[in-house]
């Protein structure tokens, strides 16, 4: 199968994920978004590996799934205390600075 | 198979090792250490283990080596003048954050809980954040030195991870403290995504993520043209988002006025010195050659960010948030270094980084020196006849802005002047127009500031100006002194920039 298709669809994926990020109104949806984009760029990493012939972008990929993990905790940790001390994850309820 | 030992000159990457380090102790001390002698002991294993990696750069400052983590990093002039920089800076605000006014004592709790006001009538402080400040300060200083793109990746999420923490400290206004750690998180992830996504088209052009695998690729150019600019393009957005250039530059505004004020001065400070660093390696070494392909595209950003951030900038009312226009238009006179790429615009943007970074920190204690019952007012018209009251914080806060405007004798016109002069060398005219003209635009505001400041009346609503504290008074003095220093007596800088000022590949 050619390899191209895939950098096409991890390019379909980062555009979905940048998409969403920017229409979508949750505070964990938008992250999950964020989370695609990561996981198109892993996609992009390895398909690139595999037409290179070489095995950096498959490293490259574990590293960003270390990262993304460390990610998701700080990330996490933020959207819960923003929504234990609003009850809610929006994002446009959070609109107490440019005042 | 055999498997060869990576070998690692731990005296060339001792200052990111002695940080961590520190950090980790930090985590200990955290962990295992009594209440009352805590924020004693964090305070100095953080000033400690600052100042020893900034004598260990000191020390290494003549080595040149691109083996020193098997290929991974490269230790070089530049390298170690942004190490440098980057540890002035955090030894500076680490006393502005040691004043624990500023955070909250109960990070955990709900803000008016009374979880919140048990812990702050117990006299808890918050000492995580030296650890925090310890880490993000090791990214910073991996950052401008990476040599390959997984650690530039890697480097970029360690420094930018303790920074979204951090940014949801505040004591006073804590949702608005909160909100601005989500928008900093959920933008500044969103950057990196694009950073990394344009990490791997360079990787596909080039077959290899080493920066100099690149440059040979580059400068081959048998590869395709496309994936190449689609991987500058999606590269530089990310950079330009953390530096706040215009039209990546939604997050600051917010982010510097709802963060804890030292915090806000620390990261507007040393992250520029950071992120620039990293920015003028990866152009000025590994894509001089593809020239053609990035230097149009950032006139463009450069001219865009320094005129929408000095005019916005001019209807602000709230003096956090004027401060971050003003550091997105800053962003535009240091994108005009990088522009440059030729030596003088390497020496000018360092030097200009290490200036307007230790301002920067000296105008944020400022503002949290200025408050009323509820916390700090960063409402300008309540700074009015400010200079009347204080004298003394009122003028040194009017020296960081004549610095910021650039006013001659002052740290910012010797960078002003060597960046610009640097940019038109190379040719970018219409660049260094831009610039002066929007200096000119940027004088005006600051210059408000201190008319309103020492011209106006007071208004008698309770603002005042609380006596500093011995730490604040630190951070205060020694960003004034180097200012002062700086601008009175530039050429030793310059001349000890000079001669280090050489990116090896």
């Amino acid at each position: 199968m050619n390899s191209a298709n895939y950098l096409y669809l991890s390019a379909l994926l980062f555009t979905i994920g940048a998409v969403g990020v920017v229409i979508r109104r949750n505070a964990i949806v938008v992250f999950m978004c964020v989370e695609l984009m990561l996981n198109a760029a892993n996609l992009t990493f390895v398909t690139f590996s595999r037409i290179n012939g070489n095995l950096d972008g498959q490293i490259v990929a574990f590293f960003t799934m270390v990262v993304a993990a460390c990610e998701v905790v700080v990330g996490l940790a933020i959207i819960v205390t923003i929504y234990r001390s609003r009850r809610s994850a929006s994002v446009d309820d959070a609109n107490l600075l440019k005042r | 198979m055999v498997f060869n030992s990576p070998t690692l000159s731990y005296s060339l990457l001792s200052p990111i090792l002695i940080i961590l380090a520190g950090a980790l102790i930090g985590v200990l001390i955290e962990a295992f250490v009594g209440k009352a002698v805590r924020p004693i002991a964090q305070l100095s294993v953080a000033l400690g283990s600052l100042v020893l990696a900034l004598i260990q750069v000191i020390r290494i400052r003549d080595f040149t080596s691109t083996a020193a983590a098997i290929g991974s990093v490269v230790i070089d002039g530049p390298g170690i003048l942004f190490q440098g920089a980057i540890l002035v800076i955090a030894i500076i605000s680490i006393f502005l954050i040691a004043d624990q006014d500023n955070f909250t004592s109960s990070p955990a709790a709900l803000p008016g809980s009374d979880e919140e006001r048990q812990a702050a009538q117990s006299g808890t402080v918050l000492t995580e954040i030296y650890p925090l400040t310890l880490f993000a300060v090791s990214g910073m200083l991996l950052f401008p030195i990476a040599s390959d793109l997984i650690t530039l990746f890697v480097a970029l999420e360690v420094l930018s991870l303790p920074l979204y923490l951090m940014a949801g400290l505040s004591r006073h206004r804590r949702l608005a403290s909160q909100e601005a750690a989500l928008k900093y998180f959920l933008l500044g992830a969103f950057s990196s995504a694009f950073f990394l996504f344009g990490s791997a088209y360079l990787y596909g052009y080039a077959g290899t993520v080493s920066f100099a695998g690149i440059h040979a690729a580059v400068i081959g150019g048998t590869g395709n043209d496309v994936i190449l600019l689609l991987g500058i393009a999606f590269v530089a957005i990310g950079l330009l988002f953390k530096v706040g250039a215009v039209p990546f530059h939604a997050w600051s505004p917010d982010v510097y006025q709802g963060s804890p004020t030292p915090i806000t001065g620390f990261m507007a400070a040393a992250t520029k010195v950071a992120a620039f660093g990293a920015m003028l390696r990866l152009f000025y070494t590994v894509l001089a050659e593809a020239q053609w392909q990035w230097r149009p595209f950032f006139m463009v950003i450069a001219i865009i960010t320094m005129i929408f951030g000095s005019l916005v900038a001019i209807s602000q009312r709230d003096v956090k948030r004027m401060l971050a226009y003003s550091s997105i238009a800053h962003a535009g006179f240091l994108l005009t270094g990088v522009i440059a790429l030729n030596k003088a615009g390497l020496e000018a943007s360092i030097y200009y980084l290490f200036a307007y970074g230790v301002a920067t920190v000296g105008a944020f204690g400022i503002v949290t020196l200025v408050r009323d019952s509820s916390g700090e007012v960063s409402d300008l018209n309540r700074w009015a006849g400010l200079g009347k009251r204080s004298p003394w914080v009122a003028s040194a806060f009017a020296f960081f802005l004549l610095a910021f405007a650039g006013i001659p004798l002052t740290s910012g016109f010797i960078g002003k002047f060597a960046i610009f002069s640097a940019a038109y060398e190379s040719g970018a005219t219409a660049v260094v127009i831009v610039g002066v003209l929007s200096s000119a635009i940027a004088a005006f505001f600051y210059i408000r500031v201190i008319v309103l400041m020492f011209f106006t009346d007071a208004t008698e609503d309770g603002t005042s100006v609380v006596i500093p504290s011995i730490l604040t008074r630190l951070t205060i003095f020694i960003s004034l002194a180097i200012t002062v220093a700086l601008g009175v007596f530039p050429s030793p800088l310059l001349d000890f920039i000079k001669p280090l000022a050489i990116f090896i590949r």
